[in-house]
């Protein structure tokens, strides 16, 4: 099995970390590593997710390389997540777009093209390129029909592939602490998760791009984040106004679609753009290079299609209106259609981890050796 | 030669940088010769993870008052007394400062350590421990405007007519002169100067484990007391734990330790027990142990537990050789056979009907008719599988430094201060520490001296 070698390197680390716990302020792998012994396969698989790669241990460590202990955490733990993320994906074959991004790249980018052909031979160029106005001007470019399907299809598919694997995380990851879980747990974790308590380094911030502590790297992913949810609400009421109120769009600038979406829209172009622009000058040490590569495709998909979006509704009067917005389908089609295969997946593991995490510290328990 | 500084700081730890940024602060122009490269930087602070301090009152971090008066007396508890009573009641008394002192040059704390809360009154934790701490000063060092050399070794000081004049920095050529000021001394002990060591300890030394950085080779010491500084506390002294053997010869750290001791016997390597595992638990065995196997044949020893025992003391980082049974075990520790599973046998005897481990106190359950005894925790090893570890003395520091007196200028031997020449750290913990030692008071010393060295030099520096 390739991810072997991983894992057996990572319990190795983890042990020493064990023996030494300087860490465990930081963030709850540490503490999730002193209720444990040895650190078998799903022990680190679970610790890999539970990992916000914030680097402060990597900073803090008097093990690093060139320290005969090589203790490099971050990197370690990266390298198994993205054999966790390959592990629990499906189908197997497009499972191989963690580790080779021009998989994911080629996927996107043959869904985005497939989507503008189909535009191209479907619409007739008198409707693609002519000014649109008025309710159901979008539909008048790309049928109603074929978003929603096209959309509801790929939507639902990434959903069910990350249950699969997540269903694969929890099962997989099931240690010897009993665990029962309660409304609570799930509250501090989904309170954690939302909130990137543990991109703080304990405290002074996230070490990143390099060895000075900020907070840069919060800021930008919670502008990612809320950018994209904010988004996700915005399309979703435009789907209730047309579909339960019967008002089509395009709907005024004061309307809470466009308002969620505008807002949505800036604040992920700017959190996207942040986070690769911080990630082009970030230390490369503490880095698994496979990792880097899925977070780059990721974000700038992401990106692009914030900035499609825009423009979609900046340029809605203008002639410039339909070959925008097909662009800008064609952009959503490839975020979803990687949605399972790339990134976004760490959304799906990150917050099961610290449910299990939760669930695990609430249990009574000892730190081993004590 | 060049003088472009009012005050060259001689090392890269906590000492060290405490005075660069009391110094700095002052408004001088301030040099720190750290003589390691970057990535090892800080000496044996990187190894630390907390600070001895007083305070009237507990607080978030701090589970309850420390009283400087009780601090004194927990000091005088392990040392049997400082050297220099004065200069203990300064660095308790100004300890109280320092939590304040170090916050507002950036540290961040945390709650003691899981295993660690019989500290949590008296020591407070920075967070992520010494590395993390020195990041913190060095970043603030930068900030502020202080120059930093690393790889740079200073081998000799030029002092005339009891100034200093001149630092020597080795290079390609010999050596370069960097004039200043006044100088301050952090560059600490000789424990990583196997030859050094030789010289008090024969060849046992090259059995030594040394725990912290390789660098700490006392060539700042010598060239002290090549200038006539007196010295003060014992040559031979250092303090040393019990480490794995299978530790690396410099730089293991902490996590080389072993808390295996007092959960089952010790044997030498002619499989004999040799000292009671028993007496102690915190704070003596961990400071006795390093010594004591430095005293056996080879310096080496082995811990030996059985399946009871084994999930009860920190998770060691080497896995201990394990076997079903004793005859097993000794071949895969180079022990006869015969003699081990002869001095289990007789322990097992004088340890039967002793059932419960209990660690929180010294619980009483000791030997019967069996020298040397075993006065607490003596459970019989008879639960297989059966574990052993092997041991070797890991020294933490060494004791001896040069003399100082209340502004941590170094003293001459006719007592006479060198009057721009101080010392803080390691260096002249000696004149406080003369045995033992009491957790997290190394830092709270460096931070004490290197913060008062810092300013003294300021002030001699004064343009």
């Amino acid at each position: 099995m390739p991810g072997l070698d991983i894992i057996q390197e990572a319990g190795r680390q983890l042990v020493i970390c064990n023996a030494c716990r300087y860490c465990e302020g930081y963030c709850p792998v540490f503490r999730a590593i002193e209720t444990r012994r040895d650190f078998k396969q799903g022990d680190v698989f679970y610790l890999s997710n539970l990992c916000h790669d914030c680097r402060a241990c990597y900073y803090a460590c008097m093990y690093t390389p060139p320290h005969e202990f090589a203790i490099n955490i971050p990197q370690i733990l990266a390298k198994s997540r993205i054999e966790t993320y390959r592990r629990w994906s499906w189908p197997d074959f497009l499972g191989r777009a963690f580790k080779n991004r021009s998989v994911t790249v080629f996927l996107a980018t043959g869904l985005a093209a497939l989507v503008a052909v189909l535009a191209l031979l479907f619409i007739p160029s008198e409707n693609l390129y002519a000014a649109h106005l008025g309710p159901g001007s979008f539909y008048e470019v790309v049928p109603y029909l074929a978003m929603v399907a096209g959309a509801l299809i790929l939507f639902f598919y990434g959903i069910a592939v990350w249950l699969r694997g997540g269903a694969r995380f929890w099962s997989e990851t099931r240690s010897a602490i009993n665990e029962r879980g309660n409304w609570k747990t799930l509250a501090a974790a989904v309170g954690a998760a939302l909130g990137l308590r543990y991109l703080k380094g304990g405290g002074p911030g996230c070490f990143y791009p390099d060895e000075r502590p900020s907070s840069v790297r919060r800021v930008y992913h919670s502008l990612t984040f809320w950018g994209l949810t904010s988004d996700f609400v915005s399309t979703s009421l435009a789907f209730v106004y047309q579909d339960f109120f019967h008002i089509l769009p395009p709907y005024s600038l004061t309307s809470a679609p466009v308002i969620l979406g505008s807002v949505g829209g800036v604040a992920l172009l700017i959190g996207t753009c942040g986070l690769i622009y911080y990630k082009l000058q970030s230390d490369r040490e503490p880095e698994a290079p496979a990792a880097s590569g899925m977070d780059y495709v990721f974000l700038v998909t992401l990106g692009l299609t914030a900035l499609t979006g825009m423009l979609t509704l900046i340029l809605r009067a203008t002639t410039a209106m339909g070959s925008i917005l097909v662009l800008h389908l064609a952009c959503i089609a490839a975020l979803f259609v990687t949605a399972p295969y790339g990134k976004f997946v760490h959304a799906v593991y990150r917050t099961l981890a610290l449910i299990r995490y939760e669930t695990e510290q609430s249990q009574p328990h000892h730190s081993v050796g004590h | 030669m060049s003088e472009n500084y009012d005050v060259i700081v001689v090392g890269g730890g906590n000492a060290a940088l405490c005075a660069a940024l009391a110094a700095r602060e002052a408004g001088r122009r301030v040099l720190v010769l750290e003589r390691s490269p970057e990535h090892a930087r800080g000496g044996n602070t990187r190894h630390t993870r907390n600070i001895r301090c007083s305070h009237a009152a507990g607080d978030q971090f701090f589970s309850g008052p420390y009283s400087e008066e009780e601090h004194l007396q927990d000091l005088i508890g392990v040392t049997g007394g400082p050297a220099n009573l004065d200069l203990a009641k300064l660095a308790i008394r100004e300890s109280s400062t320092l939590p304040g002192w170090m916050s507002a040059h950036g540290v961040h704390w945390q709650q003691p350590l899981a295993g660690t809360l019989h500290l949590g009154r008296t020591n407070r934790w920075f967070l992520g421990g010494g590395k993390a701490l020195l990041n913190t000063y060095y970043l603030k060092a930068e900030r502020m405007g202080i120059e930093v050399r690393y790889d740079a070794l200073v081998d000799d000081l030029v002092i005339e007519n009891n100034r200093f004049e001149a630092v020597r920095l080795k290079n390609e050529n010999g050596g370069e002169l960097i004039r200043a000021r006044a100088v301050v001394v952090a560059a600490g002990g000789y424990e990583a100067n196997i030859e050094w060591l030789k010289r008090h300890w024969g060849d046992a030394a090259d059995n030594f484990i040394i725990r912290g950085t390789p660098y700490n080779d006392g060539t700042l010491l010598a060239a002290l007391m090549k200038h006539g500084a007196k010295s003060i506390g014992d040559p031979k002294g250092f303090h040393a734990i019990a480490v794995d053997a299978r530790a690396p010869k410099f730089d293991g750290g902490i996590v080389t330790r072993l808390d295996v001791v007092p959960f089952g016997i010790v044997v030498n390597r002619d499989a004999r027990r040799f000292y009671d595992e028993g007496e102690e638990i915190w704070p003596k065995r961990y400071a006795i142990w390093g010594t004591l196997i430095a005293g056996q044949p080879g310096q080496i020893a082995y811990g030996i537990v059985d399946a009871k025992a084994i999930d009860r003391f920190l998770p060691p980082m080497f896995k201990p050789y394990q076997a079903d049974t004793l005859e097993a075990l000794a071949p895969q520790l180079g022990l006869d056979p015969a003699t081990f599973v002869n001095t289990v046998t007789e322990y097992n005897r004088a340890a039967a009907g002793n059932m419960e481990l209990r660690m929180e106190k010294l619980d009483g359950n000791c030997t019967r008719g069996l020298a040397p005894a075993k006065s607490n925790w003596a459970l019989p090893i008879d639960h297989p599988p059966y574990y052993g570890l092997p041991l070797r003395p890991g020294i933490t520091f060494t004791y001896m430094g040069v003399e100082v007196d209340e502004c941590a200028r170094v003293v001459d031997q006719s007592g006479q201060a060198f009057q721009n020449v101080f010392a803080a750290g390691e260096i002249m913990s000696g004149n406080i520490l003369t045995k033992g030692y009491l957790g997290g008071f190394g830092l709270t010393i460096g931070s004490v001296f290197g913060r008062l060295a810092g300013r003294e030099a300021a002030e001699i520096a004064r343009a």
